[in-house]
């Protein structure tokens, strides 16, 4: 008895280690398969700092300018990679911090897990130095967040975190961690991954029932149209989508965070969604017969007025989400689950088509669209450039190889519009919170989870300034990041809105620029500006030649329009080309 | 159009989990009428009971953003028709009062109240019922000097419920049953029971 007691002490003995809190957040990162973090310390996360010293072999530590800078970065990663990004930061303000990021992760459905430090715990609620109720202020803005008082909880919260963030719908997660629990020793016996959570169910179960009624639905259609969404990304889904539209021969239009799943020269690809989608797309919604959503959530930049919206049409609706059916557009049939397995089912079981008449109705509408709106775009009549041309130019030298990371406003649509892709995972945007400052540290976070690809952040004069600061990251951790500012010397959307809906009143849309050039060499980055349309494509040339990071700003006209356009209220058929 | 309609949600029990729910209506800035939490027949899972006026398809969404949340388990509503429910009331009455005008207690036993604590000062009655029964004993007591009133929140018990046990342990396995599903409620459009 004796004996077999000692055996069994010891064995547990080798297995369980005695280590910190701090520690187990490293191991349990590793054990993750994360390499890559971008954070920024604090007095309630040292201890995890300090710990961090001696990972530095293993763990890559980004030390950013901002902590917003921190969370679009991960999730600037977790876009181009697939994978969840990770981010530290301080209590207090170092967590508020991270709020637009988070809400910006939660309504793009972006896996990335924060860990926060805290305050002691016999702290909370004294208004401690630094304390912020991080767990109430962000609720609402993650999939899931939980705080750590105890360190032995530490690996079970993090599995939990990594597990809920990308599994499912993903989205972002917080760790809060008082600072007793990241110093506090205790017996380590290893991290295992959660798998199985009995409250939550990632992936709603496929009924074959339904599968076969939306079948019968696209075999009966003459006019279906397939919208999808990032869904498709998300899911890993590109090649299921491609096989299943090819199949049935549907036309295809995408969502913005969709853009880039199958390539744009995809001969069912015709076009953009939305309130400056394209032409065919959405007037054909409106006439379409049977409306196939596919990882898309009919957000109203999308569906304009609700309801006006595919009134004629059956509506198939393929989401992992249970929520997102019915919430805005009422789905004739639904089909939930991961697209990833349902779309396959699907395939297997519609027609061979090829609706070549309904298909060539888009192309009618594009050479219509070509006409009026992208030809002038591309081809200005002015001497001032529009940004249509500059992502034409741009176009030419990246082939569509290049992962192209938008700001919000102007540049942002008419990016969206006109850049070409060829590969999935290549177009990262801020969407559904439409966060001006994304673009500048969502590339240094591109960057990382794309290494080996060319990867040029898109801003304008206003958003660049919003997070400029993260230019001192890309000097100190040499990210190749491309930075092309497009100065339009305005708040171009904001004033396009004033100036089409407010009898041209420029309320406060007027802003000035700093040298960028010149604040750019100040962090020993190198760049140009360029205002000649005959300048353009050298100047391109150079910054995607250069080795290392580049800043060229782009001036352009300043009250260019971008078109079309679903004006607020009206129905995407109302679409209006100028 | 909108009528009252109770939501039944099932949920581990966990810390910040009613304000992941509460915020899900205060949102939508959708008033709740009650809300009250209390274990369940199974260990380690909780239920609450929320109260709202609203219609149907605003309840339903409001379910599946509540069963969205990690720590949910399951989410129904239903209407009074399909429920057994009460809420309970004390009320605080002075006691001479009571000891003089004999029809005060007649009234009282009518309506089924229960003497919870007598003193000299004041007594205190409890009745458990729907919410009009309470709100018409409140009127009555009012003229002779109801001191106090509290009323607590609705607990109510789904008619067709067999209760959490079986779902439960299908929560469990890694690979769910086929009835659970969180689509189920699509069989049963017309039956408001399961969603
Ligand atoms: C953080 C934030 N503040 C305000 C807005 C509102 N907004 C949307 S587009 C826009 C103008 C953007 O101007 P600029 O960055 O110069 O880009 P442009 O539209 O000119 O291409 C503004 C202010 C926003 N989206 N995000």
């Amino acid at each position: 008895m004796e004996t077999l007691e000692l055996i069994k002490e010891k064995k547990i003995e080798s297995k369980t280690q005695n280590i910190s809190g701090s520690e187990a957040v490293l191991k349990a990162l590793i054990a993750e398969d994360v390499h890559t973090i971008f954070g920024y310390p604090g007095g309630a996360i040292m201890p995890i700092y300090d710990a961090l010293y001696d990972y530095n072999d293993r763990l890559e530590h980004i030390l950013v300018r901002h902590e917003q800078g921190a969370i679009h970065a991960a999730q600037g990663f977790a876009r181009t990679s697939g994978k969840t990004g990770v981010v530290f930061a301080t209590s207090g303000p170092g967590a508020t911090n991270l709020v637009t990021g988070l809400a910006d992760a939660m309504i793009d459905s972006t896996p990335v897990v924060c860990i926060t430090g805290q305050v002691f715990a016999h702290l909370l609620g004294t208004d401690a130095f630094q304390e912020t109720d991080v767990i109430n202020i962000t609720t609402p803005i993650t999939k899931w967040n939980y705080q750590v008082t105890d360190a032995t909880e530490i690996p079970s919260a993090l599995a939990k975190a990594f597990y809920i963030a990308a599994s499912g719908r993903p989205g972002p997660v917080l760790i809060d961690i008082t600072k007793n629990a990241q110093v506090q020793k205790f017996d380590y016996n290893g991290y295992e991954k959660s798998d199985h959570i009995r409250s939550y169910r990632p992936k709603p179960i496929v009924r074959k029932e339904y599968i076969e009624e939306a079948a019968k639905l696209i075999n009966e259609a003459k006019k279906p149209f397939v919208i999808w969404g990032q869904g498709v990304i998300l899911g890993k889904a590109e090649r299921e989508f491609a096989a299943f539209i090819e199949k049935a021969g549907i036309p295809s239009a995408w969502t913005i965070l969709g853009l880039s799943a199958i390539p744009t020269s995809h001969p069912l690809n015709v076009g953009m969604l939305g309130m400056h989608g394209n032409y065919g797309p959405n007037v054909l919604t409106n006439d379409c017969d049977v409306l196939i959503a596919i990882g898309m959530r009919f957000d109203d930049r999308v569906t304009g007025r609700l309801d006006k919206y595919a009134k004629q049409a059956k509506i198939i609706h393929l989401d992992i989400d249970p929520a997102e059916i019915d919430k805005n557009v009422k789905a004739t049939i639904p089909v939930w689950g991961d697209c990833k397995e349902t779309l396959p089912l699907l395939t297997a079981l519609v027609d061979n088509k090829k609706h070549t008449d309904w298909l060539s109705k888009f192309r009618q509408f594009t050479k219509e669209e070509i006409e009026i709106v992208i030809e002038p775009e591309m081809h200005p009549s002015v001497d001032a450039m529009s940004m249509a041309e500059v992502i034409d130019a741009l176009n030419e030298l990246t082939n569509g190889d290049a992962v192209i990371v938008t700001d919000v406003g102007q540049h942002q649509m008419v990016a969206c519009r006109y850049a070409k892709f060829n590969e999935s995972k290549s177009n990262v945007t801020s969407g559904g919170l439409g966060t001006m400052g994304f673009a500048l540290p969502a590339a240094m976070g591109a960057k990382y989870g794309a290494p080996e690809r060319t990867v040029i952040a898109i801003a304008g004069d206003g958003g660049i300034q919003m997070t400029i600061q993260e230019l001192g990251t890309i000097m100190q951790f040499k990210i190749d990041v491309k930075i092309l500012i497009l100065n339009n010397r305005f708040l171009g959307m904001v004033r396009q809105w004033q100036e089409l809906f407010n009898d041209k009143r420029y309320s406060f849309v007027n802003i000035t620029s700093p040298d960028y050039v010149q604040v750019a060499k100040g962090y020993y980055i190198e760049g140009q500006s360029v205002s000649d349309r005959k300048d353009l494509k050298s100047a391109l040339k150079n910054m995607i030649d250069h080795k290392g990071a580049y800043l060229l700003e782009v001036m352009v006209g300043k009250e260019n329009n971008v078109f079309p356009m679903v004006p607020q209220g009206c129905s995407v058929a109302e679409i209006r080309l100028k | 159009m909108k009528k009252e309609f109770t939501i039944t949600v099932y949920t581990e029990n966990q810390v910040g989990l009613l304000n992941r729910i509460a915020i899900i209506f205060t949102r939508r800035k959708i008033n709740i009428d009650s809300l009250n939490t209390s274990p369940t027949e199974s260990e380690n899972v909780h239920r609450f009971t929320i109260v709202i006026n609203e219609t149907e398809e605003v309840v339903r969404k409001l379910c599946r953003q509540i069963e969205k949340q990690v720590e949910v388990l399951k989410a129904y509503y239903n209407t009074n028709d399909e429920l057994i429910w009460q809420e309970m009331a004390l009320y605080k009455v002075p006691t001479d009062v009571i000891a003089e005008k004999v029809k005060v207690e007649r009234l009282l036993r009518e309506k089924g109240a229960r003497v919870v604590v007598i003193r000299k000062d004041y007594t205190v009655f409890e009745t458990s019922g729907h919410r009009e029964e309470i709100e018409t004993l409140i009127k009555t007591l009012e003229p002779f000097g109801l001191i106090e009133f509290v009323r607590t929140a609705r607990i109510a018990i789904i008619k067709d419920s067999k209760g959490f046990h079986e779902k439960l342990k299908e929560f469990e396995e890694s690979q769910p049953a086929d009835e659970l599903i969180e689509n189920e409620y699509l069989n049963k459009q017309d039956e408001v029971f399961t969603m």
